[in-house]
């Protein structure tokens, strides 16, 4: 059997998440085959009987397939449920929405933190961990294609995601025009720039430093590399927020009751951060973190095209929708700018918007209104040209 | 410009956004063959290309300067992407387009003369609408008061109007001559987009049009 599927479900080892697994691997970008692909999945809404109506949705860095759902394990509600749902600018009452965990992802799809090839079944499971092989953006995507076949799709309707979701976006377009329809990259860029990949090698070097790591060989000793990690997603939370957000959150308000210290935290936006590490070591994978960032680091489309973006998309048919948020210094507007001509320069049918606001590049991921509505009347007018009501 | 307030368009209301477009926006519309590829430049709200792409089936895209008519004409379903005449329409491939429209926009670009280029790079036709400087109300107030003139057409003063490169008929026929463009059809309006049957003498044109349409293709 080349292909399984196995559903959500609790097992010795914690929680399964459902999934599909494909025996005949995938070839990666760097040369190495995965022996056996897993790709971890969700699905939303119903697909109609002409299979038209499906989006995909593609998740950032320290996202999940868990979008519009509870999450299993934190309890926490869906990434994107402001976005996602009944009556939501992705409406579940219209399409059938997909979400899969990324390859090199720790939420059940193949990555670090999955079982290594050639191990056996059962027993006390022998993972990848920094063996895994690293991966690129087009890798997840072609592990996503994978899972879209299988579902019996021949065209999404719709890919969308922002961040490294939006660069997934891209490579999507890029890679299998005849299979998307419209492309909405949120937030992101075409390449990752040298400010992006510095803040990134400092995530890598605080796990790198923290003892517990062990060479990437943690989960031998049952351990995890928890103040690395929190420290990483401390400096990378600053990067998704702007100055304005931080300061109307924060300003330079002390903890209530605190007294000068040196070393307990202080500052509320100093607690605030700390909270955020200590509850993202919970769910996420160091050595995933690891793999991922360096996915993001990586691409470049333009490079995959000859130095030339345009080219990337050269007669497509997709209809694009580009997406900035005003104060996202992460993923600025120039970056979105620059993807917009590339594609009016391929002659691709086009909308781009930057949407106002104060709230850095996690704004895509929060309550704005403009954002919405531009999405929805973007996914409305595409869907009207293909007779989706 | 356009001061007229931007038009609500109900999702699928086709005939509502036919019988309310702007009356110049009509006259431009039926300047352009059906199914053709339409890029207009300083779209607004879109009512053009809505009215291209429902009533004539056009693939039409726009552009606009204004980040909030940007969002209003995406979330209507439109195509339109933000940009500036100025600039962005060097990065569009040669003969991407039929018809490139710019209307009541050229007097108001930087560079009208580079943006009339590009237009006719990117598309065999460029479909240019601009109000008129010549018009004799324009240069009665000039000559009588010795003031820059304040009409309907012209309603902003000269410390504060985006219209920095203001032109007459005859200035643009000297243009197009110029610059070896061929003039494949014009016409004269007032200002709400009426046809005004100057149509045999540019100079009576120039006199008593407020504005004037232009359909442009580059000389063979």
């Amino acid at each position: 059997m080349i292909v399984a599927e196995t559903p959500q479900r609790a097992t010795p080892h914690g929680l399964a998440h459902q999934a599909v697994h494909f025996e005949d691997g995938l070839l990666l970008d760097c040369g190495v085959r995965l022996g056996r692909l897993s790709v971890a999945y969700r699905t939303c809404g119903r697909l109609n009987a002409e299979r038209s109506n499906a989006v995909l949705v593609c998740h950032a860095l320290t996202g999940d397939q868990y979008v519009a759902e509870p999450h299993p394990l934190t309890g926490k509600p869906g990434w994107w449920e402001a976005v996602v749902g009944p009556g939501r600018p992705v409406d579940t009452n219209r399409f059938f929405v997909i979400s899969a965990n990324v390859l090199g992802g720790c939420m059940g799809s193949s990555g670090p933190a999955s079982q290594k090839d050639g191990q056996a079944d059962g027993g006390s499971a022998v993972l990848w961990g920094t063996d895994f092989p690293p991966v690129t953006i087009r890798d997840m995507v072609r592990a996503q294609k994978r899972l879209i076949e299988h579902l019996g799709i021949e065209r999404l309707f719709a890919v969308l995601g922002g961040s490294m979701g939006g660069m997934q976006v891209l490579e999507w377009a890029a890679l299998y025009p005849e299979s998307v329809f419209a492309a909405v990259p949120v937030a992101t860029a075409a390449y990752h720039t040298a400010q992006n990949i510095a803040f990134h090698e400092v995530g890598r070097q605080a796990i790198f430093a923290d003892p517990d790591w062990a060479g990437g060989r943690y989960w031998e000793a049952g351990k995890v590399p928890a103040r690395g990690l929190a420290v990483a997603r401390m400096t990378a939370h600053i990067t998704y927020l702007s100055e304005q957000a931080l300061t109307r959150k924060f300003g330079r308000r002390l903890r209530s009751g605190a007294s000068l210290t040196l070393f307990d935290d202080l500052f509320e936006v100093e607690s605030y951060l700390r909270h955020q590490g200590s509850t993202f070591v919970a769910r996420f994978d160091a050595n995933s973190y690891l793999s991922i960032t360096r996915a993001m680091d990586f691409f470049d489309l333009a490079a995959e095209h000859g130095g030339d973006l345009a080219r990337a998309f050269a007669g497509a048919k997709t209809r694009f929708c580009v997406i900035s948020f005003s104060s996202d210094w992460l993923f600025p507007t120039a970056q979105s700018r620059a993807i917009a001509r590339a594609l009016n320069q391929a002659a691709a049918n086009v909308s781009f918007v930057e949407v106002e606001s104060d709230k850095g590049h996690d704004a895509f991921l929060l309550d704005e209104p403009e954002f919405h509505r531009t999405l929805a009347g973007f996914l409305s007018g595409s869907g009207r040209l293909i007779g989706l009501s | 410009m356009n001061a007229e307030p931007p038009q609500a368009v109900r999702p699928g209301g086709v005939r509502y956004v036919a019988k309310n477009m702007r009356l110049d926006l009509r006259l431009i519309a039926g300047m352009i063959a059906p199914a053709s590829r339409v890029l207009d430049i300083g779209c607004g709200d879109g009512a053009l290309i809505a009215h291209l792409t429902r009533e004539l089936g056009c693939d039409a895209r726009g552009i606009e300067i204004d980040m909030a008519a940007v969002a209003d004409a995406v979330a209507r379903g439109l195509a339109v992407m933000h940009g500036d005449a100025d600039t962005d329409l060097a990065h569009y491939p040669d003969q991407a387009f039929d018809y490139v429209v710019l209307s009541r926009t050229l007097q108001a670009v930087e560079r009208p003369r580079e943006v009339l280029r590009q237009m006719l790079r990117i598309g065999a036709r460029a479909v240019v609408s601009f109000p008129n400087f010549g018009h004799w109300l324009v240069r009665w107030q000039l000559l009588s008061s010795g003031r820059m003139p304040l009409t309907p057409t012209w309603d902003r003063p000269w410390y504060e109007t985006p219209n920095i490169h203001p032109c007459t008929i005859l200035d643009f026929f000297a243009l197009c001559r110029g610059e070896g463009y061929r003039v494949e059809q014009w016409l004269a309006a007032n200002e709400a987009g009426r046809r005004a049957p100057w149509r045999r003498s540019v100079r009576l044109a120039n006199l008593f049009g407020e504005q004037a349409l232009f359909v442009l293709h580059r000389a063979a």
